[in-house]
């Protein structure tokens, strides 16, 4: 299927392009960091788009539910949780624009030269014959994630876990009016801290007077 | 025909992208920590690319993880400077300077 000479995976993979391309632009050159994360959005939803086009589903899934799900609603959160002055993070921006041109141009055109066509183009690396109509990219990935990678698809689950008592342990905070009881105290307590003996006389039954003179003092009060 | 290499230079154009956001807005460490999460997405472009072309399902299996360590990080970057907004009351890469390096 062409359309004006090109197919239309071109067609997609161009449009996908730009919008990623744009999209990445917005998130360092935009004003407000809300608007960024929400240009981030955007890219990483295009990025998804992409990686349809290369065959990789289950990741592409996996990159709009983790990242646009989880971890960009975390960017959100923080920022607008803080309470940024703008102006005073944006000085200096423009200031480092005709060293970061630069740099940031080399650096894309030399990588061009060397991932360009000459070395990568279709020609040199040709596509790869299409996979049969029943091939699953989430049973192969899984099938190799669960067999060759187990041990570091192990390790990443403790990462994962590590990453979780991290950010915790880290943004955790006791309120003062807090009512609740240290268990590491209640354990260390001696029956010293909480049992006071104390020495005192042996209680003397006292004779009738004492009785008489308190119910005088009673009927006075009356 | 869309070809390995245009992938390629996606990734490497989102690349540069990043590295000239990390120049532009040194003092934000959100816009930082943004621009790192690009060159991550630059990254798994390629992997994903080399693996489609060259028909080999490690380099996804490569994306899978770099995506969970990416989370981990980003995690704990972002509680990182929670806290840090909640003791100097700034994000600002500049007023950092408490250790004097």
């Amino acid at each position: 299927m062409t359309f004006f000479g090109l197919h239309f995976q071109d067609i997609v993979f161009y449009t996908l392009a730009t919008i990623l391309l744009i999209a990445g632009l917005r998130v360092i050159t935009t004003r407000n960091p809300v608007y960024a994360a929400l240009y981030l959005v955007l890219a990483f939803f295009t990025a998804a788009g992409i990686w349809l086009l290369l065959e990789a589903e289950f990741l592409a899934i996996a990159l709009v539910l983790v990242y646009v799900g989880a971890v960009m609603v975390l960017f959100l959160f923080v920022v607008m949780m803080l309470d940024i002055n703008l102006d005073k993070l944006r000085e200096g921006f423009w200031k480092a624009l005709p060293i970061a041109l630069p740099v940031g141009g080399l650096m894309a055109v030399e990588m061009v030269m060397i991932v360009g066509a000459r070395n990568f183009g279709a020609d040199v690396v040709p596509a790869p014959a299409a996979h049969p109509a029943d091939y699953s990219n989430t049973a192969e990935l899984g099938r190799v994630l669960y067999t060759d990678y187990l041990l570091p698809f192990e390790l990443a689950s403790v990462v994962l876990l590590v990453a979780i008592v991290a950010a915790i342990a880290l943004t955790l905070r006791d309120r003062k009016d807090s009512k609740s009881m240290d268990p590491a105290k209640q354990v260390l307590v001696k029956k010293a801290d909480r049992l006071r003996i104390v020495k005192m006389e042996a209680e003397v039954e006292k004779n009738d007077v004492v009785d008489t003179s308190a119910q005088a003092d009673d009927k006075g009060a009356k | 025909m869309v070809g390995l290499s245009h992938y390629l230079i996606l990734g490497s154009l989102l690349f540069a992208i990043s590295v000239v956001g990390i120049f532009l807005n040194r003092k934000n460490v959100i816009i930082l920590l943004m621009a790192i999460e690009l060159m991550l997405l630059a990254v798994n472009l390629n992997f994903i690319a080399f693996s489609h072309y060259l028909n080999d399902i490690a380099g996804q299996v490569f994306v899978f993880f770099i995506l969970t360590v990416a989370a981990a990080e980003s995690a704990i970057g972002l509680a990182i400077l929670v806290v840090l907004f909640r003791n100097l009351r700034t994000i600002n890469v500049d007023d950092l300077d408490s250790l004097k390096g």
